[in-house]
């Protein structure tokens, strides 16, 4: 029987780097993530995990501690937060050029300055180019399923990239919701022990990641890209694949809800995307044909699938707790790349909401959506991007 | 634990072709470090020259299997690598990390400071060329007081900061200083710190003709000259217990060192030091053998007190 618990998202991804039997966790303590990293600490002297845990001085040595343990061949984890995700930054490339399938849970929190710790995705959309997966969840369960999904994925050889499974911080990170926890066997049997490209060998003493000419560097990033296109192709097998065993999926690339006969769709990620579900039936109640897309993966970003959903929806709205300072959310940019060579495009807009933890509402959502319905009819968008509940 | 030149190995694991300048101590040292231990090693290599000695890909002149790593983080990679091992229950390799001065006591000094309090199980070695050298010679923390560097063009004016004696302060059971020229002394302390568990520190001072400015001959002089003149002592501090090694152990009298002038001139980065900077610079090495003095008395009464007990 699966285990029905009742805890904190970050908790939860605690259980879920247990449940992954990961081998090293290096990790350095920043608010929200602490909660992740204690309940590794708890779980380690309770003597229900066996592994090696390095409490290391930094980000930046967590990240690089946790390659040396990938290269060396063991499944390895660990969490941060804003800054400390920063800091990574130069080791997020390290790893993913290394072809390393490291998981680390990002509990989003906005960069500084000023300090903030409360969420939004300024700090992983930063790292949008590093090469790593990354994933948002909307829920506790989905945190700790996408977890275990990401070891899957990132262990397969047509893909051996790292991932980030990011959740908003306080907003999932210190909330309490049940969770199912299948069997230990169960998780077994879906995630099979750990696979790399490469380890470290005695017997094949050649050195990794030396200086690389023009002639072969193209390849290697180009090997990369590759397995972000593979990544796309797995991700909806492998969540289906989960449900056929636990009964819970996510939606693969992208969450849909009510988009089948949608004329505008608001595409969020993260937890806005239940809002966005609550919004959209209060609006089917006033007779507004609008749907939901919840952007779950971010990185590889699922263009296909929004052009898809661009043959049906005339108007495309997207929520971002995000900025580009200069332009716009990065989400409203990948939308308009995504559709831009369609005959039929439909309309785009970009709102900005919730930077740095400012409450987002299905009320709010609701507004967008009227707004944006306006637009759609009147066939203009007014305003590429509009900053939601701004103080005059 | 003292070997002699008859029981290195004769096998050689850093293979012809590399592509260090001639007359360069650290591809000296990385050969003496696999005659030391052999090749049931993982390195650890940062940013460094080593990052070119070891020749582009697909090629590696190391017949170990190396890492390479961002330029700050070798001890905190070695870290995960050592914690690997041990989930895989691996006991017979020797995790090794090998950094410049740069990468060691400037950008890579906190993690190195982190895996010394965790008492990470592996050896880090410095082979310190006074200098950023694979960048060209711009001044690092090992610079030493009136070095020219492309970055002093007029000599450094701060001194060296004391490393080995930073890694002493960790409490961690061995720090030695080591230099190519005394291969013997090389090998031994490699050897002994391969036999103890915990954080290993040893600190090389490895000439570089091509940023010190002197004929690629005199490599092996050059370090001889350094520890005749009593300008890099070698030592180790086992357990916290200093002790001098020879031929360092016999110039605590300051008449059997030789002048530092000696070692001045044979090199065009000293071209520039006055009358004054000489004075500064004897006076500096003077204090220090003050320091060694009464540490190896303090060792030796320790010792003492510790055998009458």
């Amino acid at each position: 029987m699966a285990q029905m618990i009742i805890d904190t998202a970050n908790h939860i991804a605690g259980y879920a780097a247990k449940a992954a039997r990961v081998k090293v966790v290096a990790a350095y303590p920043i608010t929200p993530q602490t909660t992740v990293v204690e309940k590794i600490a708890e779980f380690v002297e309770e003597g229900k995990m066996d592994i090696e845990y390095i409490r290391v001085e930094s980000e930046h040595s967590a990240m690089m501690a946790c390659i040396g343990a990938a290269v060396t061949g063991v499944r390895t984890f660990t969490a941060t937060s804003a800054h400390g995700l920063a800091l990574m930054h130069e080791a997020l490339h390290w790893a993913s050029g290394s072809r390393l399938p490291i998981v680390m849970v990002v509990v989003n929190r906005a960069m500084g300055a000023p300090w903030s710790i409360m969420p939004d995705f300024s700090d992983s959309l930063s790292q949008r180019d590093t090469g790593w997966l990354q994933f948002y969840c909307a829920d506790n369960q989905e945190v700790f399923d996408t977890i275990i999904q990401t070891y899957k994925l990132c262990e397969n050889e047509r893909v051996f990239l790292p991932a980030m499974v990011c959740l908003e911080g306080f907003i999932l990170s210190h909330t309490y919701m049940p969770v199912k926890i299948p069997k230990q066997e169960e998780i077994d049997a879906f995630l099979p022990p750990y696979k790399s490209g490469w380890t470290l060998d005695l017997n094949d003493p050649i050195s990794h990641a030396n200086l690389v000419s023009p002639e072969w560097f193209m390849e290697f990033r180009y090997m990369i890209q590759e397995a972000m296109e593979n990544a796309k192709q797995l991700i909806p097998k492998i969540d289906r694949e989960y449900r056929e065993r636990f009964g819970v999926e996510h939606g693969g690339l992208i969450e849909k809800y009510r988009c089948e006969d949608a004329d505008l769709l608001l595409l969020t990620m993260g937890t806005m995307g239940s809002d966005a579900k609550i919004a959209v039936d209060n609006l089917r109640k006033e007779g507004l044909k609008v749907g939901s897309a919840r952007v779950r993966v971010f990185r590889p970003f699922p263009t296909e699938e929004i052009g898809k959903l661009a043959e049906r929806a005339q108007m495309l709205t997207s929520i971002d707790r995000h900025i580009s300072f200069g332009m716009e959310g990065f989400l409203a940019t990948e939308i308009k790349a995504s559709v831009f060579n369609r005959k039929d495009k439909p309309l785009v807009a970009g709102y900005i909401a919730g930077l740095g933890g400012r409450d987002v509402t299905s009320g709010t959502l609701e507004k967008i959506a009227k707004k944006s319905l306006k637009w759609m009819r009147d066939g203009k968008v007014e305003k590429e991007t509009t900053w939601v509940d701004l103080r005059e | 634990m003292m070997v002699t030149v008859k029981e290195f190995s004769k096998e050689e694991y850093l293979l012809k072709g590399h592509a260090a300048c001639a007359g360069c101590g650290p591809a000296i040292s990385l050969r003496l470090l696999f005659k030391a231990l052999g090749n049931k090693i993982f390195l650890v290599v940062p940013a460094c020259c080593t990052t070119v000695i070891q020749g582009p890909y697909p090629y590696t002149s190391f017949s170990v299997p190396l890492q390479n790593v961002l330029f700050e983080s070798t001890a905190a990679a070695a870290s995960g690598i050592v914690a690997a091992l041990h989930q895989r229950n691996v006991k017979d390799i020797t995790v090794v990390g090998w950094a410049g001065d740069g990468g060691t006591v400037d950008i890579g000094i906190q993690a190195l400071s982190g895996a010394a309090e965790r008492e990470t199980d592996f050896i880090y070695i410095c082979y310190d060329n006074e200098a950023y050298g694979n960048t060209g010679m711009q001044r690092s923390g090992a610079t030493p007081y009136g070095a020219w560097t492309t970055t002093t063009p007029s000599g450094k004016r701060e001194r060296k900061k004391d490393m080995p004696l930073i890694m002493a302060a960790h409490k961690i059971p061995y720090v030695a200083t080591a230099c190519p020229s005394y291969p013997i002394d090389f090998v031994s302390k490699l050897r002994k710190a391969k036999e103890i568990k915990g954080t290993k520190y040893i600190h090389i001072l490895a000439p570089c003709p091509t940023g010190w400015r002197y004929d690629t001959g005199k490599t092996v002089e050059l370090g001889r000259l350094a520890v005749q003149t009593g300008l890099w002592a070698l030592y180790e501090i086992e357990n916290g217990k200093f002790k001098l090694n020879p031929p360092s152990d016999r110039l605590i009298d300051k008449a059997k060192r030789k002048s530092v002038k000696e070692y001045f001139a044979l090199q065009g980065r000293f071209r520039n030091l006055t009358e004054e900077d000489i004075d500064r610079i004897q006076k500096g090495v003077d204090e220090d053998w003050e320091n060694y003095r009464a540490q190896t008395s303090c060792s030796a009464s320790d010792a003492t007190l510790h055998g009458k007990i």
